[in-house]
Parts: C-alpha cells; structure tokens; sequence
C-alpha cells in the first residue's frame, strides 16, 4: 500500500489512479496509523510553499513524515511536494522546509531569459544522472509534463535528472531514501507510469 | 527542451462527445473516455473537455464521465463550459481535472479569476476568450460567441493575467470553422503582451496551418483545435512527425 499524504493542497486523484494502473494499491489518507503502516509515501501539493508549510504542520503529517523517513521508508515528493523536502524556499519571503535534502527553492524570473514564459508549463525532456531506481525504465530524453515557476537548487549528488528551459534546471532528485519530482508523474503519460513503477519497486 | 503542445478539444453534451466524431477504430466514438484514450495514445500533449450541457442532470453526467476519464487517461485534463463560480471550480477539480478554463463567467464577474487562482494557483486558471474584429478593433465575445461584450480584447487578457490567469487560450472567431489557418495576427499581438503561456485556437485545417502558427508565432506555447482532428483530417501522431520535421520542438 502506498500513502499519498492528504494535507489539503491539490488533486490527489489522478496520483492515486495512476498507482492503480500499475496495479498498486494507493490510498489518499492524513491518518497517522496508515501512513505508518504503508510501505511507500508519496508527499504531493500544488499551491504557494508557504501555505503548504502550514498546512503540513498544522494536519500533524510533518512529524509522521520526518519520523517514517528516518526509519528509512522510501518517500517521494511531488512538485511543491518535492520542493517541501528542501532546507527553503524563496518564494514570496524566505521560508523552512523539511531539511530531507540540502539545498534551497528559487524562481527562474530573473534567472533565465525574458523570452521564456514562466511558469514553465508542459512537457519537457529529462536528463538522467546517478542511475536512480525510480529512473530505472526511462531514457535520456524521455519527456516529462512540468508545472511550476521555481526550482531547486541543490548539490550535484542529489541530482538524478534535469531538463532545459533557459538554463539546466534540477527535475528529480534522490538522497538515499528520499526522492522528489519537480514534474508530475502522474500526467507524463507511459513515462510516468513507469516513474512509479520504479518507485514502487525501489529498495 | 519544452515542446510546442497539440490539444484536441472535445464538446460534451449530457455526457457524450457531440459534433459528428469519426473514428473507424472506436467502438463508441461518442464516448469521452474512448476518445481520451484514443488521443492520449496517438501523441495529444492535453486534453480539454468542454461542457455544452445546460442541464443539471447533463452536468452530472458531466462529471461522472470526467471522473472516468481522468481515471484511465494520465495527461493534463482541462475543463470548460459552465465554470461561473468557485464551486463549479471544485466541482470538476474534485473529478481529476487539472486545470479550469473560465469564459463567460470571467466575463460576467471577472473576480473569478482572481478567487480561482488564490485558492487552486494560477497554474489552475485558464482563460479562454472568444475575439472578433469589429470595426477596426478586436471584441471579447461572451456565451460562445454569439454576444459582443464591447471589452477590448487585449486590454481584458491583460486584466485576466494581472488577476492570475495562468494560461490564455485565444479563440478567433473569424478564423474559426473556415479552415484557413490559425489567427497569425491577433495572436502576435498576444504573445507579445502576455507572459504567460498562450493557446492558439480557431482556424486549422491542415499540418501546414500548424507549422506555420509556430513558425510565424514562436512564442505561441500550444495549437489547440476540433474537428480536423475528430474527422481524421489531421492524425496527432503524422502531424508531430511533421512539425518534427520541420525543426519544431514536439513530444513523439
């Protein structure tokens, strides 16, 4: 069973369909005993950081969270699921993370050229680095659906793939058992499908 | 690199795809999940499902079929039609779509946008605008184009962007239905005030009309259209191939 933790942001929907196309149990829950009892987490959001922070802390699911990670359980982040995990984030004000994986969340205005729309919206290819699991049945240039303004910075250990828009920009990262997409896996079609399957099936 | 988006648009209405589909290899071509399927196979980037029900009851037949589709389809779903209130906005989120595409309701209360962004992120808000020429100017028209609004179009999609719109689908009314090509002017002038990702809308008939909207309108994100996909005119899969072929980024 995997745990997609409800804390109030976004569309859990599509994420658990998706794990059930690829005959996985998922189970959209802020209950502290299930999330402990299942064998994955999935940690999504969509929204503002700073919202999410909240949110997260004040449903109780934070201390669930960093507990079944130190205990070694696999977890991913999902977009701003993703960028939780990091140190902080600055957008709109700086704000803490989780602290999963070093690193901090910073907006590509001003980082890239006037002639890129932000938010970065749509499909986009990935460069893969450091063979992670998750990465298992994809390709270099496999494309991935994107949705975001903001991006993390982080050491290049972490980085498991990235993609181009205006500037090479950290799409997925790893430490040790905790993963984080900045795209959705579970709107990238077959490649995402097969995202999950090597999640489901990472040690 | 990110690629130049193709969405085919579907109109429901009580449930079912209207306006003669033709797929010899859909058992029911009238079905949104078939077709969803259909499209999300042979290469569409998205998908847009567009609500021409009036009904309460065809509302709820609305979203039972989106619920079904968003559960067998694993692309970005987008919903219009019918969207005038935060509730609507829930209403389709709760189903699986991904992104709420507002028009006559931004219209009529243009808050909307600014609600809809606050409490789902303007990644979630797209505003789609019906524009005709009328004396020399470009008009916003409300209820699926049938009535002129007198707003200034360009000055109403920047008002919709500073509101929180996160995407902009561009619909001209008087390329639309004739086949012969994608509006260049108007949506130069849109890319050029916005920067936001924008939709073409309204006028292909063929592959060439495509690769000429993304060669002539390079800032345009995405070509979006109806029939010459539903009758077969255009294959999504040939038509990739093409821009392809032509030094346009797409996904194959």
């Amino acid at each position: 069973m995997i745990a997609i933790i409800d804390y109030g942001v976004g569309n859990l929907f599509s994420l658990k369909s998706s794990f059930n196309a690829i005959g996985e149990d998922a189970i959209i829950t802020n209950n502290v005993q299930t999330i402990k009892d299942a064998k994955k987490i999935i940690l999504p959001g969509v929204g503002a950081f700073e919202d999410a922070t909240k949110k997260l802390k004040e449903s109780g699911m934070k201390d669930v969270l960093l507990s079944e990670c130190k205990k070694g359980k696999t977890v991913m982040g999902i977009c701003l699921g993703m960028q939780l995990l990091f140190d902080e984030s600055y957008e709109f004000g700086v704000h803490q993370g989780l602290s999963l994986i070093n690193g901090k969340i910073v907006g590509f205005e001003g980082r890239i050229d006037k002639e890129y729309r932000i938010p970065h919206i749509g499909w986009n290819s990935l460069k893969l680095y450091n063979n992670s699991p998750i990465f298992k049945y994809l390709k270099d240039g496999d494309y991935v659906y994107f949705v975001h303004s903001y991006y993390a910075e982080c050491n290049k250990k972490n980085i498991i793939a990235t993609s181009d828009y205006g500037m090479e920009f950290t799409a997925a990262v790893q430490n040790e058992n905790v993963f984080g997409c900045q795209f959705h896996p579970e709107k990238s079609g077959e490649t995402g499908l097969k995202i999950l399957k090597g999640f489901c099936e990472a040690e | 690199m990110l690629t130049k988006r193709i969405i085919p648009c579907l109109d429901v209405k009580d449930g079912r795809v209207v306006k003669g589909v033709n797929f010899k290899s859909l058992s029911d071509v009238s079905s949104p999940v078939e077709l969803g399927k259909f499209y999300s196979s042979c290469g569409a980037d998205e998908l847009v499902f567009y609500d021409i029900t009036a009904s309460s009851e065809g509302r709820k037949l609305f979203t039972d079929i989106l619920t079904e589709c968003a559960k067998n389809i694993f692309i970005p779903l987008t919903v219009g039609g019918g969207i005038n209130t935060l509730e609507d906005f829930d209403r389709v989120l709760k189903c699986g779509a991904d992104k709420v595409s507002v028009n006559s309701g931004a219209i009529k209360n243009p808050k909307l946008i600014e609600q809809g962004a606050k409490r789902y992120g303007s990644q979630c808000v797209v505003l789609s605008c019906d524009i005709k020429r009328v004396d020399g100017s470009f008009r916003v028209f409300a209820k699926g184009g049938r009535e002129n609004t007198g707003l200034e179009a360009l000055t109403w999609i920047k008002q919709g962007v500073d509101m929180g719109a996160g995407e902009i689908v561009v619909n001209s009314i008087d390329t639309d239905g004739v086949k012969g090509g994608f509006d260049i002017e108007l949506l130069e002038k849109i890319t050029e005030l916005v920067t936001v990702p924008v939709i073409a809308s309204g006028g292909a008939g063929s592959t060439q009309h495509f690769i000429d909207l993304f060669n002539k309108v390079p800032k345009i994100s995405a070509g979006l259209a109806a029939s010459v996909f539903h009758f077969g005119e255009i294959k999504i899969n040939d038509l990739k191939k093409e821009l392809k072929q032509n030094n346009i980024e797409v996904r194959l």
